[in-house]
């Protein structure tokens, strides 16, 4: 049975007709087509989906679209203003914080609430800070680096 | 094509907690309350729960915010794990519930899970759990018509079953004020992909002005099928200096209340959670007794 659901995207709010079972991820993959987003495990563990949903890093295949019905949701689409990079995009690019990528989408999403949250983390706060964010790849290390180099870059500000 | 993983459902977001609960009896147990979703919609999507509604409580203000006054704090339901962890209020009157919302999950998780949720799910390896049982917490819960309050005590019946009857909505949580020499600890051994609790143990340690102990709450989860207090070793501490042989020895029985068998599962056995269940009862009520000088 369609439901639908007014949900504001990357500042624009669209209007669509969704089962309600229907994932949020899957909505924004599928009915959005902003496949930025990805889907490593569907379990709630990898944390490759992360999105923030009304201001908070969420685990976008562990909510349905209708509950997003009336709110606001960012992806990485969203991130670079007039063709500049977020500042997380540029330090994961700068400190080579992955390799093939499929994690760095949902690492930057968790890394941007983390340094809202807590603007000069010590290297125990960000690893702890994106514990729910597995990466196959790079040994953590440079996702490390990089967080730290943007942390540096906005000077212990938001 | 999408794969639709759960089965299909009709969805809500009443405004009151009596809407909520005629839509319970409405469904007569076909419905579920929805709070943060971290415990049921990934059971959905395993159809583990196929409920024919959701009831997503979201909407419902008057689950929500944590209010502080001279006998304790009371928290609304649909209070968010980062909502406890980051509240001076809690940090002050209840550290121990701060500190342990801080060791749920991950951030992710921790934004979006609910207190009221964990305590509803029971989940046997949930950390909250522990956490009420041993500060004495005190679950309000409404129907359309009435009210009532359960003491903790009274809450968790067995595995993922509570108190709470098919129409009933938990409300809000009230955390007593705790008694002056008060120390708390919450330690647990965490699965080290999800960090649910292998073996949790939470430990609320009074002493007296001489060093005696004048009250202690253990509470142990993970290690059976839902949350218990270790009133055995509480008993074996009160009235005593707590040296660390007295401790230890108290701990040993720390696992004399948990119903039937230890857990045995892919992450642990049972004899490793039985041991573990001394260890971090040792641990815990150790942590606590420090704090509490
Ligand atoms: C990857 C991952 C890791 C996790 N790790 C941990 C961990 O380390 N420790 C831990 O303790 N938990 C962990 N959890 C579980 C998490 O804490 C859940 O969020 C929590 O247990 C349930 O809260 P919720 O608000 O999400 O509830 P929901 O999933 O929305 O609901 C759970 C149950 O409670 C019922 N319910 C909810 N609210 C009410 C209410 N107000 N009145 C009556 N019934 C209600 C629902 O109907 C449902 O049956 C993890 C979850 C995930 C996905
Ligand atoms: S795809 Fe959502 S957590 Fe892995
Ligand atoms: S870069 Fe490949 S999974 Fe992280």
């Amino acid at each position: 049975m369609p439901t639908t659901i007014t949900v504001t995207v990357n500042g624009t709010t669209r209007t669509n007709e969704v089962d309600e079972r229907l994932l949020l991820v899957q909505y924004l993959r599928e009915v959005q087509n902003l496949t930025g987003t990805h889907i490593g495990c569907d379990t709630s563990n990898c944390g490759a989906c992360t999105v923030h949903l009304n201001g908070k890093a969420v685990k976008s295949c562990t909510v349905f679209a209708v509950q997003a019905d009336g709110g606001t949701v960012k992806t990485v689409e969203g991130l670079a203003s007039n063709g500049v990079m977020h500042p997380m995009q540029a330090a994961f690019k700068e400190k080579h914080g992955l390799q093939c990528g499929f994690c760095t989408p949902g690492m930057i999403m968790t890394s941007i609430e983390l340094l809202e949250r807590n603007p000069n983390p010590s290297e125990a706060e960000i690893r702890r800070g994106i514990r729910g964010n597995l990466c196959r790849c790079t040994g953590y290390h440079n996702i490390v680096e990089a967080v730290k180099f943007a942390a540096a870059g906005t000077g212990g500000k938001k | 094509m999408v794969t639709m993983t759960s089965a299909p459902f009709e969805y809500m977001r009443p405004k009151t907690v009596a809407e909520a609960s005629r839509l319970l009896s409405k469904y007569g147990g076909g419905a579920k309350l929805l709070a943060g979703g971290h415990s049921l919609v990934p059971l959905m999507k395993l159809r583990l729960a196929s409920p024919q509604a959701l009831i997503d409580l979201s909407g419902v203000g008057e689950l929500k915010g944590i209010n502080s006054s001279a006998s304790g704090l009371s928290i609304g339901a649909m209070t968010t794990y980062h909502e406890l962890e980051s509240s001076v209020e809690v940090q002050r009157a209840a550290p121990l519930l701060a500190d342990a919302a801080s060791q749920v999950a991950d951030a992710q998780v921790r934004n979006f899970g609910t207190i009221g949720g964990a305590v509803s799910h029971s989940d046997p390896s949930a950390d909250l759990p522990a956490v009420v049982l041993a500060l004495d917490a005190v679950m309000k819960t409404a129907t359309q018509r009435a009210g009532r309050d359960i003491p903790v005590e009274r809450f968790f019946k067995d595995f993922l079953t509570t108190a709470l009857r098919q129409n009933e909505v938990l409300t809000r949580i009230e955390v007593p004020k705790l008694p002056a020499n008060t120390g708390t600890s919450y330690i647990k051994q965490s699965n080290k992909a999800s960090h649910y609790a292998v073996v949790g143990v939470a430990a609320v340690i009074t002493l007296g002005a001489d060093g005696v102990c004048e009250r202690a709450r253990v509470a142990i989860t993970g290690a059976g099928p839902y949350a218990v207090r270790a009133k055995r070793t509480e008993r074996m501490l009160v009235g005593k200096k707590l040296a660390p042989n007295v401790i230890r020895n108290a701990a040993k029985r720390a696992g004399a209340e948990i119903s039937g068998s230890f857990n045995e599962d892919v992450h642990a056995s049972a004899g490793y959670r039985e041991a573990m269940t001394q260890v971090f009862a040792e641990r815990a009520i150790t942590a606590a007794v420090a704090n509490a000088r």
